[in-house]
């Protein structure tokens, strides 16, 4: 297989620069393999719009669990208080 | 201001800045505490007893609380340590483990040998394609649901990355592990929670 050939096909290895490419920058190498890739996948084409779009919402969703306010249970601090002030 | 004063104004400050008030820290803090580590690893139990390990912890070192910073920030970068080393845990407990290993696996079947996507893994239309789908609470309930489904280690980077903002190098370095490690598990991860949507939106 001519190494062009393997870099139209391997949707493997170019899924697997797309998902680098959104964590940090790529080398000029794996750039130009994704890049190319892309110019003729139309499935990995629609993984990395897609693939960007789950990034968002996972970000949107760990940050709206985080921003829940929520108590401690009354109990369970009354027994957290005891256990500080015994240890004073 | 005299110099007298001038100088007891800057011990008092001082003798401000380092006042830790233990008896207090469960009327100030805790609820924020338990907030922060429920935002990052999701169960009540584990939240509680790392905001109860903080406070312990804190205790036994109370003496290296020079009061630099607030107690507030004090007490949350240790209980960050805290969820850091339970992610640690859990991330050596995944590279160590057969089982999980073969788990890793599944993902093989995404791909024919050759690198192409099997037939029935292959990216398709499925709503997800606009960016308004973003907002919508029933494909976020469902990310939810398949975040959930992911082997605790991939969660933990997820969490590092998206709401700690850690870059890759602190991640590997923080987990102990390797950079091909992480890219692979960042790659199968996003797979999956690909798949896991796809299989489940409408």
């Amino acid at each position: 297989m001519t190494a062009k050939r393997k870099i139209v096909n391997d949707c493997e290895m170019a899924t697997f620069f797309i998902e680098k490419s959104q964590f940090t920058k790529l080398t000029p190498y794996e750039y130009c393999y994704m890049t190319f890739h892309l110019a003729f996948c139309s499935m990995c084409r629609m993984f990395q719009k897609q693939s960007k779009l789950i990034t968002e919402m996972t970000k949107k969703v760990l940050h709206l669990s985080g921003k829940r306010k929520l108590k401690l249970d009354k109990n369970f601090k009354k027994q957290l208080q005891a256990k500080i002030e015994d240890r004073l | 201001m005299s110099l007298k004063q001038e100088s007891r104004a800057i011990d008092d400050k001082s003798a401000n800045r380092c006042a830790a008030d233990p008896r207090l820290w469960v009327s100030k803090y805790a609820d924020y505490l338990y907030t922060y580590a429920i935002g990052r690893v999701e169960s009540q139990e584990l939240a509680q007893d790392l905001v109860q390990e903080t406070f312990l912890c804190a205790l036994e070192h109370l003496k290296q609380f020079e009061g630099r910073s607030t107690e507030q920030t004090w007490l949350t970068a240790i209980l960050k340590n805290k969820i850091y080393d339970n992610f640690r845990c859990k991330a050596t407990a995944f590279l160590t483990s057969k089982a999980q290993l073969e788990g890793m696996d599944h993902e093989q079947v995404f791909f024919n040998d050759d690198g192409h996507w099997q037939d029935r893994y292959r990216p398709a239309y499925f709503g997800l394609n606009d960016p308004d789908v973003i907002g919508n609470k029933e494909l976020q309930d469902i990310l939810r649901k398949c975040l959930d489904k992911l082997p605790g280690m991939w969660l933990a980077i997820f969490t590092m990355r998206y709401v700690d903002e850690e870059k890759a190098k602190v991640i590997c370095k923080e987990l102990k592990v390797t950079s091909s490690n992480f890219w692979v598990i960042i790659h199968r991860a996003k797979i999956s929670l690909r798949e896991c949507l796809q299989k489940n939106w409408r």
